[in-house]
This record gives C-alpha cells, sequence and structure tokens, in this order.
C-alpha cells in the first residue's frame, strides 16, 4: 500500500537578519499567489497545517509557513545562550522580510496571528507596498494585558506547561478536543523564555496606536478577522483598530478563539476561503 | 440552586473525574475560593480533596484564594459560556474576579485548577 503523506513539503532557508545568520525551518504546500503565514507567540508552523492541506487554498496559493527565528525547529542564532531573546517590532519586521527576500517570493499575501496579527498591521504602515494583500488574525493596535509575564520563565514552574495552560482560555469551548489540546500541545514546546521574548514586542515594544493612522489600504488591502472568544484581542480591540484604517474588511468569527487555524480548522476554512477568494 | 450550592457538590464531582486526579497527583495545597460572599475552604492533598469546608472559619490560613461573584460563577458554568465568560483570566480581565496570595501553585497546576474549578459546569 502506499505511503498516506500530507501534501507538505519541510525544507531550511538561510537569512540574515538584521545582520545576523539564521537559518530558518519553513513548509511549503500548493502553487501560485506566495501566502506567508506567521504562527502565534511560542508557538511554531504547525499551526498552520490545515491550511497547508487544504487543496481550496492550495490551488491557487504557494502557501508557507515558516517558524520564527528561536521557533520550532528554526536554529536559534550563535550565540543564543549569551543573551535573552526579546522580539521588537523592529527584529519581527525584519525576519518576515529576510524571509520573502530568501525564498524571493513576488509581492506575497502575509497572514499572521495573534503577533503575527500584530506585525501584519506594521507590515502594513511601513511596507505596504512590497505585499499583494495582507491578512491580520486576532489582530489589534493594543491590547489590555491580562496576566503577568515574568511566570512565564522561572525555574519553580514548568514554562510550557504554564504557557498552554494561560492559553487554554483563548481557545473557543466549542472547539473540537483534539484540535484543542494539538494547539496546547505546540506550546508545551517552546524554547525557555521564548514566549515571554514574543511578549516583550506585544506587550512593551509594539503599540501602534497612533502609527495605524497611517495605513493605506488602497496600497494594499487589509483584512482583519477575530474569533469572539479572543478575551486577549477581543472583537472589540480590532473593531477599534479598523475605525483608524479606513477601507480594512473586519470579520467577528463565531464560536472561534485566539488561534483559529489550529483549534477549529473546519470553523475557520469558512471564513477564510471567502477572503482568499477575494485576493486571488 | 445558588451557585454556592452548586460548588457544594466539588467533592463528588472530583472524586469520579480520575484524568483529574491523576493530573494533580504532585499538588498538595490549602486554597480558599470564593463563591459570591460564600467561602469554601479547599485542603487539596495529592490532587484529591482531603479536606471541604464551607463557611467562613476564623483565621484560616491558605496559599491564595480565587473569589468570583455569583454573576461570574454562574456564567461560568453555563454548559456553553458565553464569549468572555468562559476561562477564570477572562473573568478577571472584566473585574469580576480576582486571584491573591501566593500564587505559585496556582500557576505551577493552572491548568488542573482551571478544570477544577469548571467541574460544576453543564450540572445543575
Amino acid at each position: 500500500m502506499a505511503p498516506k503523506l500530507d501534501p507538505i513539503v519541510g525544507r531550511y532557508v538561510h537569512a540574515v537578519i538584521e545582520g545576523v545568520p539564521h537559518r530558518l525551518y519553513f513548509e511549503e504546500a500548493g502553487q501560485g499567489i506566495p501566502l506567508v503565514c506567521l504562527h502565534t507567540a511560542g508557538a511554531d508552523n504547525r499551526q498552520f497545517r490545515h491550511l497547508l492541506t487544504d487543496p481550496e487554498v492550495t490551488r491557487r496559493f504557494r502557501v508557507l509557513a515558516f517558524d520564527m527565528p528561536w521557533h520550532g525547529k528554526s536554529t536559534p542564532p550563535d550565540g543564543w545562550e549569551k543573551s535573552e531573546y526579546r522580539l521588537t517590532t523592529q527584529s519581527y519586521t525584519a525576519a518576515i522580510r529576510a524571509f520573502c527576500q530568501a525564498m524571493e517570493l513576488d509581492k506575497p499575501v502575509v497572514m499572521g496571528c495573534s503577533i503575527g496579527g500584530r506585525i501584519v498591521l506594521n507590515l502594513a504602515i511601513a511596507h505596504a507596498s512590497e505585499f499583494r494583500a495582507l491578512i491580520a488574525l486576532e489582530a489589534a493596535d493594543f491590547q489590555q494585558p491580562w496576566y503577568d509575564t515574568t511566570w512565564l520563565h522561572r525555574p519553580d514552574v514548568h514554562g510550557g506547561e504554564v504557557c498552554a495552560a494561560l492559553i487554554s482560555g483563548l481557545i473557543a469551548p466549542q472547539s473540537p478536543p483534539t484540535s484543542r489540546h494539538e494547539t496546547l500541545w505546540m506550546y508545551m514546546q517552546g524554547g525557555p523564555g521564548v514566549f515571554k521574548g514574543d511578549l516583550y514586542f506585544y506587550r512593551v515594544d509594539g503599540d501602534l496606536r497612533e502609527k495605524v493612522k497611517t495605513i493605506d489600504t488602497k496600497v494594499c488591502p487589509l483584512y482583519l478577522l477575530t474569533g469572539e472568544y479572543d478575551f486577549s484581542c477581543t472583537p472589540d480591540d480590532t473593531r477599534r483598530t479598523a475605525t483608524h484604517i479606513p477601507g480594512a474588511e473586519v470579520t467577528i468569527m463565531k464560536e472561534l478563539g485566539h488561534f483559529p487555524m489550529s483549534e477549529n480548522p473546519a470553523k475557520f476554512r469558512g471564513y477564510i476561503l471567502p477572503v482568499l477568494e477575494k485576493i486571488s | 440552586m445558588s451557585p454556592a450550592d452548586r460548588f457544594a457538590a466539588l467533592p463528588e464531582l472530583l472524586a469520579t473525574d480520575q484524568d483529574l486526579l491523576r493530573r494533580g497527583r504532585w499538588l498538595s495545597v490549602e486554597v480558599r475560593v470564593e463563591i459570591g460572599a460564600e467561602p469554601f475552604f479547599l485542603s487539596i492533598s495529592e490532587g484529591a480533596l482531603k479536606g471541604f469546608e464551607r463557611g467562613a472559619r476564623l483565621m484560616r490560613s491558605t496559599a491564595f484564594s480565587f473569589a468570583a461573584t455569583d454573576e461570574a460563577w454562574t456564567n461560568y458554568w453555563q454548559p456553553m459560556p458565553a464569549p468572555g465568560w468562559h476561562d477564570l483570566f477572562a473573568l478577571t480581565k472584566r473585574g469580576v474576579a480576582s486571584m491573591n496570595g501566593d500564587l505559585r501553585p496556582l500557576l505551577q497546576n493552572l491548568q488542573y485548577f482551571k478544570d477544577l474549578l469548571a467541574l460544576p459546569r453543564g450540572r445543575s
């Protein structure tokens, strides 16, 4: 019997980000318009595996999901052991642009979730002309913090388990248990302090409340989709953000939380396919 | 049935949840849970309830407490809770619940406590 294979190919690409060599892991499937997917804080590209195996998507899009530096199977930079990881607006933006350049992508679509959604807003602010369209999932220009991130990295609390337990509440109660626990499993596997380092961008460095007013959706269309059960980035946070961005399209997704693509792939599909249809 | 009456069934609910007992096997701690105005004192030993007392106790010491309003617990325990009422941290963020004391045992066993306090969900 022939092996049952996912149509996903995983490879490594070398890219220089802010002068530092990186070896980034990515997975891809499909052909057509490049669609670069950005995972959430403290996670990795596995969150997009259902999108990568959806023929409705991959017949028109070349879907690429890379593990951010320090995440998943991307090799941390040489000397990582001598530093504390901290993501910034500048370093995150540089990583995305470096990946797109290293892969020689021509005006890709970028879709990011959570911190990936926030940085998509910065791409719209600073680099809109480089992209065909931008999709921000669970994104806002600012969100009210709801826990102390110092609990995420200390020797007396298991980092993976506390990260997963904290974010478990952001998953909608209607999401299938298997998808819920697969999403949590990924959170249990982040490197020490990586989730906390990502949230530096989210909480401290990435306040975009003034800058989003400069977004011009005529240069690059912007779509905002947020799950109704996301109490980290609430629907009101997304709606408030959109009021400052003429032309931005907002969708509030019923029975979904902060991880739509992995917590309930079937439900998310119903929301993202129409957006991709418009873009293609 | 009041929210406190529903919570009073916690010992029976936990005793029949073998998975939660297994996951809590490393945990022994004293906890105060407030259901509206009514305090409960939980003595957790290796994940099981060794003691469970309802009502005020003079000078009872606990590691930490978790308190929420009757409205919060009522909504939290809906079979399919509404957005913003479905997680302990959603409750604290909206200002209808609070946690105090030494939060280390809570964070060390966070999923256990989330699931423990959700046991009355959907049961009346």
